[in-house]
């Protein structure tokens, strides 16, 4: 009995999902429950196990494209069974995708893309919007790299037909080929004499060399339309203090040994940082909250997300209730989190409800950062690299373990005396270190 | 091969059904020893006996309740609408009993309610509506709408196959006007899917019934001027063939809805939405419908000339998407 193989729906306002690697090749045995592909959806990558046990007979939806939830993408022949021809009865009992309610967008995401559009500048083709066209003229556009601005309508209205973009696109590739054949024979035509008629100007700013066009992943679009939407949304304010990590330094190193011996994972540095940002919040809930209309929403939960970076994009799992967690509960929960985005098993509630989020641009040795806010919450806190500067102590040079911290907060709701005193408490709590980390 | 008109091509799907499965049998009003208001069943009577063509009162509620119990139990009726706008008296036993039974605990409902619908035959606002939407809004039902005589055939026999309720809608302005070769053996048209009866790459027309004819003179027309239209035949309402509108509207990029019925809550409007959800990335201008207006059909002649879709309005709107 052939099974289908579904493009699972992962989270329930995810319409659709990009395949981006199949983990068996067509005729390769699978067995239940193994890795069959991997996906990348708006909001999680994930790696999708095979739900039945057999041969992978037929992949349906290549890599790198996206299609509904729910739509076929592969088919698996049980054990044993003969090799099936895709009859046509079997394409028919292919249940069509069900009409999935697309994700109603985020207001800020729909306001961040047309801030894209409007700031996509020079190297996007566009101005299309006093261009009159069709769907399909623009999907034609794109695929082609068509300023539409340079294209002639002759439709109704000079509206650009289907007709006239595909008459410019021949046109304009007949003219490259020509230039390529006409190019080693220079003497043919006095340079006056080109063409201009046929060469379409390229448009103001585009770079014209060589160039790979990629699409971006939905992760990739995702985190674009979350930065631009941040910063059209958040007053963005950016206050840095500098940190002496002594005292942390030297717990971590007195305590790493025995720490991995009990707990089976390294001790790092975020669970403190995390620990001391939950205190904070504690005395400063403002830092906690959220705007909704004119009301300013205090959650109750500290739930801190943690940017994990990947080679493909940037994930924020989110430890959840990380108030209600000690610093061994804390450690636990960044090791498993990291671990999941790394391995890309994170579900979809592990990238939902922060209220707080970290980020460490110090990873490779960056002294701060000044990151965007992750919405809807109102600060991100940056933590750069720990390393021995010399400082002034009791009016001597000393050796010290320093850090810079810096807190990007939205000074909408979090004026900068609150953000000062939040950052402080943080600062005083690390340089006098004292909670058991074991 | 024998030549057979439309109608003709129904009775012979029917009698073939007959002589094939003994569980089928027909009721309706005089449809035995009169043969049918439109003489589908004429002969009947006499080959198969008052057993299996059961002349009923003048009850609709009663034809179809009748009918649905029937299958209940295992029968294949197939009943006759006189005219398919008095499907009205028997729409609760089809929308709240046949359609939703499988649905609520399982058993089987294989029946056929058949019947003329249609106008163009000055037939006034009782005996011509095109009321197939209706049950097209019935999950349950299957609702299909010939417009040639081999599919009426062979969609007739599918229905009769079909363990679901099936709407089967006949156009009456066909009954006699189509004629075409029909092979005597045994072949079904499989329900929920549809037929390009002309191949075209500057627009679509996607259409069902009667207007299919109409379309396809425009088409035969506008090939003059250089314009190439496809046609394509739905010929089940419900489920009907997403596939084929797609495909059809991705290869031409434009596309009109031509139907008869009226306007709002219509066929049309349902491939509109399909339309624009699947292929908006694929279309060259905007979905046009041409329909009939949200009237009753008009008794009046000339009324119902002005009433119906036909072959002029469809060259008019064709050129219209031709300049967009």
């Amino acid at each position: 009995m052939p099974t289908n193989v579904i493009m699972p729906q992962m989270g329930e306002s995810v319409a659709e999902g990009t395949i981006t690697k199949w983990l068996r090749k067509v005729g390769e045995p699978v067995g239940r429950d193994e890795p069959l592909f991997e996906i990348s959806t708006d909001k999680v990558d994930a790696e999708i196990p095979s739900p039945a046990a057999g041969i992978l007979s037929q992949i349906l939806v290549k890599e790198n494209e996206t299609v509904a939830v729910n739509t076929v993408v592969g088919v698996i022949d049980g054990e044993g069974a003969a090799v099936a021809a895709p009859a046509t009865e079997a394409e028919e009992e292919v249940p069509s995708p069900p009409a999935v309610p697309a994700a109603a967008p985020p207001p800020t995401s729909a306001a961040s893309a047309s801030v894209v559009t409007a700031a996509g500048g020079p190297s996007a083709p566009t101005a299309t919007l006093e261009v009159r066209s069709s769907p399909l003229v623009r999907r034609i556009a794109q695929d082609n790299q068509v300023d539409l601005t340079q294209v002639q309508g002759t439709g109704l209205g000079g509206r650009i037909s289907k007709k006239d973009i595909l008459a410019y696109v021949e046109q304009r590739r007949s003219a490259a080929a020509g230039r390529a054949t006409a190019a080693p024979a220079p003497s043919v035509q006095p340079p006056s004499a080109t063409p201009a008629a046929v060469q379409p100007a390229p448009a103001p700013g585009t770079f014209a060399g060589p160039t790979q066009v990629v699409p971006m992943t939905p992760m990739r679009r995702q985190i674009a339309e979350h930065m631009v939407a941040s910063k059209r949304t958040s007053a963005h304010v950016y206050t840095v203090f500098e940190v002496e990590m002594t005292k942390v330094v030297e717990a971590r190193e007195r305590q790493r040994g025995e720490f991995e011996r009990r707990n089976g994972f390294k001790l790092t540095y975020t669970p403190f940082f995390v620990r001391a940002a939950v205190e904070a919040i504690r005395e400063t809930p403002v830092i906690n909250s959220s705007v909704d209309g004119a009301n300013l929403v205090y959650k109750r939960d500290v739930n801190v997300g943690i940017a994990v970076a990947l080679e493909t994009g940037l994930i924020v799992p989110v430890i959840k209730r990380a108030d209600e967690k000690n610093f061994l509960g804390i450690a636990r929960a960044v090791q498993d989190l990291a671990e999941r985005a790394r391995t890309k098993r994170l579900s979809v509630e592990d990238v939902q409800g922060g209220t707080f989020t970290i980020t460490n641009p110090g990873s490779f040795g960056g002294l701060f950062g000044l990151p965007i806010i992750n919405q809807p919450q109102v600060a991100i806190l940056g933590v750069g690299a720990i390393e021995k500067r010399p400082v002034v102590r009791d009016d001597a040079i000393a050796i010290r373990s320093m850090a810079y911290l810096s807190l990007s907060y939205d000074h909408r709701v979090v004026d900068g005396a609150v953000a000062e005193k939040f950052l402080g408490r943080i600062k005083q709590m690390l340089e006098n270190w004292d909670e058991p980390v074991l | 091969m024998p030549v057979l008109t439309y109608l003709e091509a129904i009775r012979q799907g029917i009698w073939e059904e007959m002589e094939r499965d003994p569980s089928v049998f027909l009721l309706g009003e005089d449809i035995g020893a009169y043969g049918g208001a439109f003489k589908v069943t004429a002969g009947m009577l006499e080959k198969f006996g008052e057993e299996r063509v059961i002349d009923t009162p003048i009850s609709e509620a009663a034809i179809v309740g009748a009918a649905v119990g029937a299958a209940l139990m295992g029968m294949r009726p197939v009943a006759e609408m006189q005219f398919m706008d008095f499907i009205a008296c028997g729409f609760d036993q089809i929308v709240n009993m046949a359609a939703k039974m499988h649905y609520r605990w399982g058993p089987a409902v294989p029946m056929v309610v058949r019947g003329p619908s249609g106008a163009g035959v000055h037939g006034g606002p009782f005996h011509s509506q095109s009321n197939e939407m209706w049950f097209v809004h019935t999950p349950g039902l299957k609702v299909v709408m010939p417009a040639t005589a081999y599919d009426a055939k062979g969609l007739i026999k599918a229905a009769i196959r079909d363990d679901n309720p099936v709407i089967f809608y006949e156009h009456k302005f066909l009954y006699r006007r189509i004629k075409e070769e029909v092979p005597e053996e045994d072949y079904v048209i499989p329900i929920g899917k549809a037929a390009v009866r002309r191949e075209g790459n500057d627009m679509a027309v996607i259409t069902y019934g009667a207007m299919v004819w109409t379309a396809l003179e425009a088409a035969q027309e506008l090939e003059k001027d250089g314009l190439s239209l496809e046609v394509v035949d739905l010929r089940t309402l419900l489920p009907y063939d997403e596939e084929a509108v797609l495909a059809s509207v991705r290869k031409c990029n434009k596309v009109i809805l031509l139907h008869e019925d009226t306007r709002t809550g219509d066929m049309a409007g349902e491939l509109a939405a399909l339309i624009a959800e699947k292929a908006f990335e694929d279309l060259d201008g905007p979905i046009l419908r041409i329909t009939a207006p949200d009237t009753p059909v008009p008794f009046s002649p000339p009324l119902e000339e002005y009433f119906l879709p036909n072959t002029r309005k469809v060259i008019e709107a064709a050129r219209k998407l031709a300049e967009f």
